[in-house]
């Protein structure tokens, strides 16, 4: 009985302290570029139909300038790796802490994208997402650095 | 990046949504109780649909010179290699996307060396016998493989006369983001669709073959009468691999 107590105490102290509370949720890595016009709940939604409307569009028919496209997820959603300074690098899906799988482990949804996929962001294709890095070392270290800060914002 | 005006998307396009698109709306009624609706006018997908996209009408090929092409040159292959993100370490299972084969007419010995990639048929036996539609013709002509509906059964590499498909059947790691290749999946040659589709008018392979000055690879449009390609066959000798399958190839070759 008094065990069951304590434990029952400890979940309680659990539930009610903050940090414990929040860490019971995935916390989501912030992004770079312009946000989502239609609001990041409708893309938590919506993302798997997007996304697999748009890749028949490029498949088939070789529409390439489509809404949905996993480099635009891979090149924003992008999370650097641990400080190794002064070298830094995006994580791949290997890495817990890739921005999909952090939702995706806590939902316990398998990612097939990256059996084939690329989930690490290549420089030419951050330079066409995100205009504002040249297709240069000189733009993609700008672009690394900000991915930095933006992790330190997040947490 | 995304445009709200382009909404509603394409995959969440719903009854109510084609209502509302003031898309004509012509209704039938063929008999009591039986009406005929159907949607025309503005079609609300064409106006959704990114301008760019295949080139309808265009039938991309190859056409590649034998007698220019060195036995000890491999530069082709080489590009393919770079720019699609495959290796080969000398396995049965290494991908074939391209490779150099060397043919002996044995009755005088004579030796040609040729890059032997997907032929890209008209008439492809690996979409005809792909269970799921996985390996389709795109309207340009050029054979894919669409590995999102791939199931890795190889009925197509066995159907293939050029053994032009492979199957990964290992894990793969550092993919590029414009040629997706993994575990599991049947590939092959994509003509660079890539590079088609940006309109770059031209193949890694030939981009490395010219780059070497042997000029013996030529890409582009055969069926746009004005295109080099086009003009080439029209004026010189050329022919398919095996032409007695009556496939169609894209990739034609000289001085075989």
């Amino acid at each position: 009985m008094k065990q069951l107590l304590t434990s029952l105490l400890a979940m309680a102290a659990l539930l009610i302290s903050p940090s414990y509370a929040q860490s019971l949720f995935p916390s989501v890595p912030k992004a770079l570029g312009e946000p989502h016009p239609e609001g990041n709940e409708y893309w938590r939604i919506n993302h798997p139909a997007l996304l697999a409307h748009d890749r028949d569009l490029v498949v088939l028919e070789g529409i390439r300038d489509v809404d949905a496209s996993l480099t635009g997820c891979v090149v924003c959603h992008a999370v650097n790796g641990p400080d190794q300074a002064p070298v830094q690098s995006p994580v791949s899906a290997d890495s817990p802490d890739n921005s999909c799988r952090v939702c995706h482990e806590y939902v316990a949804v398998k990612i097939g994208c990256f059996t084939c996929h690329a989930s690490v962001p290549a420089m030419e294709d951050v330079a066409r997402i995100l205009p504002e890095y040249s297709n240069s070392d000189e733009g993609w270290r700008a672009y690394l650095e900000d991915l930095s800060n933006l992790q330190r914002v997040s947490q | 990046m995304t445009n709200p005006s382009k909404k509603p998307k394409g995959a969440e396009i719903s009854r109510r949504d084609i209502l509302k698109s003031g898309a004509a709306l012509a209704t039938l009624t063929l008999a009591p109780g039986v009406t005929l609706m159907a949607f025309g006018g503005k079609a609300s997908a064409s106006e959704d649909m990114p301008a760019d996209g295949l080139k309808p009408g265009a039938r991309w090929g190859l056409l590649i010179d034998a007698g220019k092409c060195p036995e000890d040159c491999s530069a082709c292959v080489a590009a393919c290699s770079t720019e699609q993100g495959w290796e080969n370490n000398g396995l049965d299972t290494d991908p074939q996307w391209i490779r150099k084969v060397t043919l002996k007419e044995t009755a005088t010995g004579r030796t040609n060396s040729l890059p032997v990639m997907c032929q890209h048929c008209e008439n492809p036996p690996c979409v005809d016998v792909c269970p799921t539609g996985a390996s389709f013709k795109r309207e340009d002509g050029i054979v894919l493989v669409n590995r999102h509906t791939c199931i890795g059964c190889r009925y197509c590499m066995m159907a293939c006369p050029f053994k032009a498909r492979s199957f990964v059947a290992a894990p793969v790691t550092g993919q590029k983001s414009y040629s997706p290749r993994g575990v599991g999946t049947v590939e092959g040659c994509n003509l660079c669709v890539h590079k088609i589709d940006r309109g770059d008018g031209t193949t890694a392979c030939v981009e490395a073959c010219t780059a070497t000055g042997n000029n013996a690879m030529m890409f582009g449009d055969l069926n746009d009468p004005q295109s080099e390609i086009a003009i080439a066959v029209a004026t010189y000798a050329s022919q398919e691999l095996r032409a007695d399958l009556g496939l169609g190839l894209g990739v034609r070759y000289q001085n075989i």
